[in-house]
């Protein structure tokens, strides 16, 4: 076992006793906190894969997220108020159950990354993350000028959605549900860095000419995990507005897209544990200095300033050392 | 006389006013190694590059295989077969050995898309890997990281990536470079067997080892090919003894 390995493991099982702790202590305010942890490092975990795996420095992750969030609150509040999506040529009803979202979420997302991705990815560098900001930026004036749905304010839905054989309403039980998804993406996200498609992709990276020369396209790596990764980051949306019964344009916004890269370079880029140390330390920081200043952001950007300068491999990397990434 | 492997025909290429080609032919046949040579700033690399499907050529054909790959881009070519080496290595640096020659055995193979078995443990990319390594003398480095190789590894990892594709044409830009004289004697007699798999065009500085390995040879001059030959006829080539090995005798 590396230290990366271990030190993977405790941040895993201390992201999960703590909840319990809390559950035990009957503190349900710690749980949500928790269950957010848990979601922005789904997030983060989508962008990583790009961003760490393919290289791809994405400012327009929100607008999967978003997408994710609005996927969950327009199906959501279709289904509260009894009025279908639409009723021509066929009539798409609301849904309550969580499940079908996601699945909505995740294929809206795939859907928005692939036609966001094959554009963007004819360029690259700083152009690359000038359209991807410029993606989520439509996106977001969109939702801002759509009133159908909430329009600046947003959409509320009155009671968490479902899950077959839970009660979502216990703060526990829908930590678990986030707890386990980000599990499995987690898994998944290691094997696909040891897999054929993640060693091509990660020469990629270092060399695009030679990966041509051995006869593999790096555009379509690239977009491919562009896409894995928007869906990732869409289902971590769907959920982060189940948490919150809310979504508005402010889940689409550019500063949501810094933050999911904060906690990716915070944890660590291309650590796979590296959005959840990331995110963790995020919303820590959130609530401890949040707490003493409205102005924490200053203390969060002048630790930003010191990974970026100091201590690359963040969290994971000064902790854990070089070495072992991705899996 | 059957087709050649590989043929440019009149390739012509400028950089704004610099000619970089101009009306350059050459062939590859079977079972031959071609020796392109040259002073510094000739053109070879930028030949190189036009062969290989990096840079579009003003005008000429390139083909390959009996088919005209001029409009192909890179990755198609190598699809069909044409194993290329870096003058400056182009390798993944973070990477150890070993994924480094997976990868060329992972593009040999076609397919790349495959998202959940862990490569390492795909016996028969493995097995090409290895054995590549092997012929190259790199397996005792597998496991290390590409960037902690010395410079002569890494040329010698160029070639092996090259090897896993099993290609039908080699085209090499100065795989001895930086070698030393015991890694350029090595190089040499393994090219010497190589030629017998694949044809090479072969991009060389090395006097020693283009002489004794070249069939023909081919002299680039400020863009031109001004003389091709046996080794012998090259030698006594006068405009070429002036224009490259003048200072030699
Ligand atoms: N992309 C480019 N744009 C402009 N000029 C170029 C470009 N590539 C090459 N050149 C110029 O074309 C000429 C030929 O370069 P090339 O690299 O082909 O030479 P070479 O024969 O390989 O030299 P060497 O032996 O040093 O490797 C040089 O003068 C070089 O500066
Ligand atoms: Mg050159």
């Amino acid at each position: 076992m590396t230290r990366e390995t271990l030190f993977n493991a405790v941040l895993g099982l201390g992201l999960f006793a703590f909840p319990l702790w809390a559950w035990w202590a009957e503190e349900p305010f710690m749980i949500t906190l928790s269950t957010r942890v848990v979601i922005l490092a789904l997030a983060g975990v989508g962008l990583n894969l790009a961003l760490g795996l393919g290289g791809l420095v994405s400012l327009g992750h929100a607008a999967f997220f978003g997408i994710g969030g609005y996927a969950m609150g327009i199906l959501a509040s279709h289904a509260q108020s009894y009025t279908p999506l639409m009723e021509f040529p066929f009539v798409i009803e609301g849904t309550k159950s969580m499940p079908v979202i996601w699945l909505v979420a995740v294929v809206a997302s795939a859907l928005a990354a692939l036609v966001i991705g094959a554009l963007s990815l004819r360029t690259s560098g700083v152009y690359f993350i000038m359209i991807t900001l410029a993606f989520g930026q439509m996106l977001f004036y969109f939702a801002i000028s759509w009133p159908a749905y909430g329009g600046e304010d947003g959409l509320s839905i009155y009671v968490r959605n479902s899950f077959p054989g839970l009660n979502t309403l216990d703060p526990i039980q829908f930590f678990l549900i986030c707890y386990a998804i980000l599990g499995a993406v987690l898994l998944l996200s290691a094997r696909l860095a040891a897999s054929p498609f993640g060693l091509a992709l990660n020469a990629a990276r270092q060399t695009s000419e030679r990966v041509e020369t051995v006869g593999i396209r790096p555009y379509r790596l690239r977009l491919t995990v562009f896409v894995i990764s928007g869906m990732i980051t869409g289902l971590a949306g769907a959920l982060f507005a189940d948490l919150n019964r809310f979504v508005s344009p402010s889940m689409l916004s550019w500063q949501t897209s810094g933050e999911i890269m904060v906690f990716v370079i915070l944890g660590g880029v291309a650590r796979l544990f590296g959005p959840v140390a990331g995110a963790l330390l995020f919303i820590l920081l959130e609530h401890v200095l949040g707490g003493l200043s409205e102005y924490w952001h200053i203390y969060l950007g002048l630790l930003l300033l010191g990974v970026v300068l100091f201590a690359r491999g963040g969290v994971i990397g000064t902790l854990a050392g070089q070495g072992g990434k991705h899996g | 006389m059957a087709e050649p492997i590989l043929s440019v025909t009149k390739i012509n290429k400028s950089f704004g006013a610099l000619k970089a080609s101009i009306d350059v032919s050459l062939d590859l046949r079977v079972g031959e190694i071609h020796a392109l040579i040259g002073p510094n700033g000739a053109g070879k690399s930028t030949l190189i590059k036009q062969i290989a499907g990096g840079l579009q050529p003003d005008s000429g054909t390139v083909r390959f295989l009996g088919r005209d790959v001029t409009a192909l881009d890179t990755v198609q070519r190598a699809q069909m077969g044409l194993g290329r080496t870096f003058q400056i290595s182009a390798l993944a640096m973070e990477d150890s050995v070993l994924q480094n020659v997976m990868l060329g055995a992972l593009g040999a193979s076609g397919r790349p898309f495959r998202f959940l078995r862990p490569v390492l443990k795909d016996k028969a990319l493995r097995e090409t890997a290895e054995t590549a390594l092997a012929r190259v003398g790199l397996s005792e480095q597998a496991l290390m990281r590409t960037s902690d190789l010395s410079h002569g590894q890494r040329r010698q990892l160029e070639v092996a990536v090259a090897l896993t594709m099993r290609p039908r044409a080699f085209v090499m830009d100065e795989p001895m470079a930086g070698l030393g004289t015991s890694g350029s004697q090595r190089l040499t007699r393994f090219l010497d067997e190589l030629r017998h798999e694949a044809p090479i065009l072969l991009v060389e500085h090395d006097m020693d080892a283009v002489f004794a390995l070249a069939d023909r040879i081919s002299v680039l001059v400020y863009g031109s090919v001004i003389a091709t030959g046996t080794v012998d006829e090259i030698r006594a080539h006068p405009e070429v003894r002036r224009a490259y090995l003048g200072e030699e005798e």
